[in-house]
């Protein structure tokens, strides 16, 4: 079957394809882009929807921003405040400098407990220090238990987005993964009938495995809670069943005061997945006894997240509670889908958070993978100006490359060099101008425009023609004209 | 009134028309237009691109070229955006704060063309002929950086002959970003595709907008694909009259 040999897509920045490559296969795979297309645009529309019945939508998206940056400029403290009330409540806090440090830790948790199978909820966190692997291979099972991540797991395929990550597969592609991997040829691909084969092989690691993984959507300062909001049942299963309970959470998930969630959930759900709530939200503090996980650990993961606080324009990042609505309203991202960002964390917050994170230093491509059309600023919950921060990133990029020789004689970077010269003088201008009108005859056909360029001019050329230049500039135009008929 | 034309480098080289469209249009509607000369680029493609030293040195230029200019028009949305949203950073970068009370000063008075007829001018019939069936387009800069809003519909609903088709995802973009065209060139042309089925679906005569650089973007590919329907400036259907139709280009 053919969505089995789909080649396996690489979200490792370190090792995967620079975008504008990526992309390819994507392109010439027009049952993943329909896929793609069809499901953000479903989503997007309920969004829609629902943020027109909010009269105060921008009010919220204020609140929420204000919150946000409140928590990341005060981070410390309020990280700080997490770990005493978290550890007053009974639980246990970590702090992991790096995915590394994070990996051994809930590994050494593990095997404290003798652990040798592990549930999961959805976390996305877990899939950028790539946890599942690393457990695996030291010798933990890892079962997921949210319905797109088991069809994720058991088909050997990557998360394509951040709230549905198997968004790129369809129903039948699902169908043929469960067929195959739960043994149940005579399955078909009616959506009752694949969430109940996935329910009966979920049930029995619900009620055998006693240690369970989390991510947390937020962390509460005040009361030292923890937050995990989702559609499925799934989590609160993961919540209440195990003996011990490990969250994973970045630093930056942190929330002052238990009421700022007022603001959140309401933003969250109507921006993630088009309700107006989430199906469930789990609030839990350290232990109960007698109620839940008697064991509570919170793995705090840095990861470079400290030095993108560090910095004023790129700190907004952080604020983001990952509702993608950014990449279900991206028009790039509804044309490539989430592999091509080769990182867990697609899109365009992922452009511009997968180059900052540790060990992320290769992807100096994805600032560059959006046409700047300020869609996802437009849609963003907390206000994270995307744009602004993809031109920082921009300029550090061609900062650095700038640099090397090979650049000289980059097409690109020569024509951006020349223009500043053409630029800085109208006459050099209105010079060039000429020339390239000059120039430009030989590539103009007998229609007045231009068909093929070389360089850099035929990416253009390759599925755009140009108009050919015009004999008379404006400028050329305004000085010939009589001073009387002004 | 008097206002000078900011034509922008590309309007200059490829779309003359559109700024004889403008000076038609202003000149009828009783603008005493000024156009300074020494105009070049206001940096855009360099600040999008990461190319910020040379950014720099355009946003400095023509703040110092237009500080002494009363009113200054743009018929291009993606510059006023870049003048609007990137040089308050890129300014305040530089640190000079001559350059930064001379660029404060000039902010306000900066004017996309339709501001400046509707909020300026304060018209909205400006006394146009166009008739043809029109679709417009609404490029990202001009809906989200400019919120232009209402405007460009006000001065199309009174364009007299004029029949306005709806265009569906009016919003979304159409792949052109600059040099992300020919960076990224294959999602570029995908989401062209897209919007071109869009635009090519209204089965309007012409699509408008009010930046040229979306239009050259779809004029090439409406070319390529011998679409049958052409781009056009919203200045020149507003410039276009019973007895003086728009100027007919290539």
């Amino acid at each position: 079957m053919s969505p089995a040999a789909e080649e396996h897509a690489i979200l490792d920045p370190a090792l995967a394809k620079p975008f504008p490559q990526a992309v390819l296969p994507v392109l010439r795979n027009p049952q993943l882009r329909k896929n793609v297309a069809h499901a953000i645009d479903v989503i997007q529309g309920k969004r829609a929807k629902l943020v027109a019945e909010k009269a105060d939508w921008q009010e919220l998206r204020t609140a929420a921003a204000a919150i946000r940056s409140h928590a990341l400029d005060n981070l410390g403290f309020y990280l700080e405040q997490f770990e005493a009330r978290c550890t007053v409540a009974g639980g246990h806090v970590h702090w992991a400098a790096d995915a590394a440090e994070a990996r051994q830790i809930i590994l050494d948790l593990l095997r404290q407990e003798g652990a040798s199978e592990v549930i999961k909820i959805k976390t996305m966190t877990s899939a950028e220090i790539q946890l599942n692997p690393f457990l695996e291979a030291s010798g933990v099972r890892t079962y997921e238990t949210d319905l797109a991540e088991i069809i994720l797991q058991l088909g050997d395929q990557e998360p394509s987005h951040i709230v549905v990550p198997a968004l790129h597969i369809n129903r039948a592609q699902v169908r043929e993964i469960f067929a195959r991997k739960m043994g149940l040829e005579n399955l078909s691909d009616d959506p009752k009938e694949l969430t109940n084969a996935a329910r009966t092989y979920l049930r029995r690691k619900f009620l055998d495995v006693p240690t369970a993984i989390s991510g947390a959507n937020f962390l509460i300062a005040e009361s030292g809670g923890v937050a995990v909001v989702e559609s499925e049942g799934n989590g609160r299963m993961c919540l209440t069943l195990p003996k011990t309970m490990i969250t994973l959470a970045g630093i930056e998930k942190v929330l002052p005061r238990f009421q700022d969630l007022e603001v959140m959930l309401q933003l969250l759900a109507r921006s993630a997945t088009g309700e107006r709530m989430n199906p469930y939200t789990s609030l839990w503090t350290g232990v109960a006894p007698g109620d839940g996980p008697q064991n509570f650990h919170v793995v705090l993961l840095d990861n470079g997240r400290s030095s993108i606080l560090a910095r004023p324009t790129h700190r907004q990042t952080l604020k983001c509670i990952r509702c993608a609505a950014c990449m279900n309203t991206c028009p790039v991202y509804r044309q490539t889908g989430g592999h091509a960002y080769g990182s867990v964390y697609p899109g365009p917050i992922g452009a511009i958070l997968t180059p900052q994170l540790a060990e992320m230093h290769h992807a100096q491509s994805l600032p560059f993978a959006s046409s700047l059309c300020g869609a996802c600023y437009e849609v963003c919950p907390v206000k994270i100006n995307i744009p602004e921060v993809l031109l920082e990133l921009r300029s550090e990029v061609v900062n650095q490359e700038r640099k090397q020789v090979g650049r000289i004689f980059d097409p690109m970077y020569l024509g951006l060099r020349m223009a500043n010269v053409l630029f800085s003088k109208a006459w050099i201008f209105h010079t060039a101008q000429w020339f390239g009108r000059i120039g430009l005859r030989f590539f103009t056909g007998k229609d007045g425009w231009i068909h093929w360029l070389p360089s850099v001019g035929g990416k253009w050329t390759q599925t755009r023609d140009l108009r050919g230049l015009p004999s008379q500039t404006f400028h050329g135009w305004w000085a010939s004209r009589p001073k009387e008929g002004k | 009134m008097r206002a000078s034309l900011f034509i922008t480098c590309y309007n200059d080289t490829l779309y003359p028309e559109t700024g004889r469209a403008v000076v038609r249009l202003l000149e009828r509607l009783g603008v005493e237009l000024d156009f300074n000369s020494k105009q070049t680029c206001c940096g855009q493609m360099h600040a999008n691109t990461g190319f910020r030293a040379e950014a720099f040195s355009q946003a400095k230029r023509l703040v110092r070229l237009y500080q002494d200019t009363e009113t200054i028009v743009v018929p291009s949305s993606s510059c006023v955006a870049m003048i609007r949203d990137q040089y308050p950073t890129l300014i305040h970068e530089l640190g000079n704060a001559e350059l930064q009370s001379q660029f404060t000063a000039l902010l306000p008075r900066i004017y996309e063309l339709s501001e400046f007829l509707i909020d300026k001018l304060g018209v909205d019939d400006v006394g146009a002929y166009f008739p043809h069936r029109v679709t417009y387009h609404a490029s990202c800069h001009g809906v989200r950086a400019l919120h232009l809003g209402q405007r460009p519909f006000r001065l199309l609903g009174k364009v007299r002959g004029l029949r306005y088709l709806e265009l569906p995802n009016i919003d979304r973009c159409c792949g052109f970003g600059g040099t992300f065209s020919v960076k990224n060139a294959e999602v570029s042309s995908a989401m062209l595709a897209v919007k071109l089925q869009d635009v090519v679906a209204t089965g309007a005569e012409y699509c408008t907008a009010l930046d040229n650089s979306c239009l050259m973007h779809l004029g090439g590919a409406m070319h390529r694909q011998y679409a049958g329907m052409k781009t056009i400036h919203m200045a020149q259907i507003l410039a276009s009259t019973e007895t003086s139709p728009v100027e007919v280009t290539a």
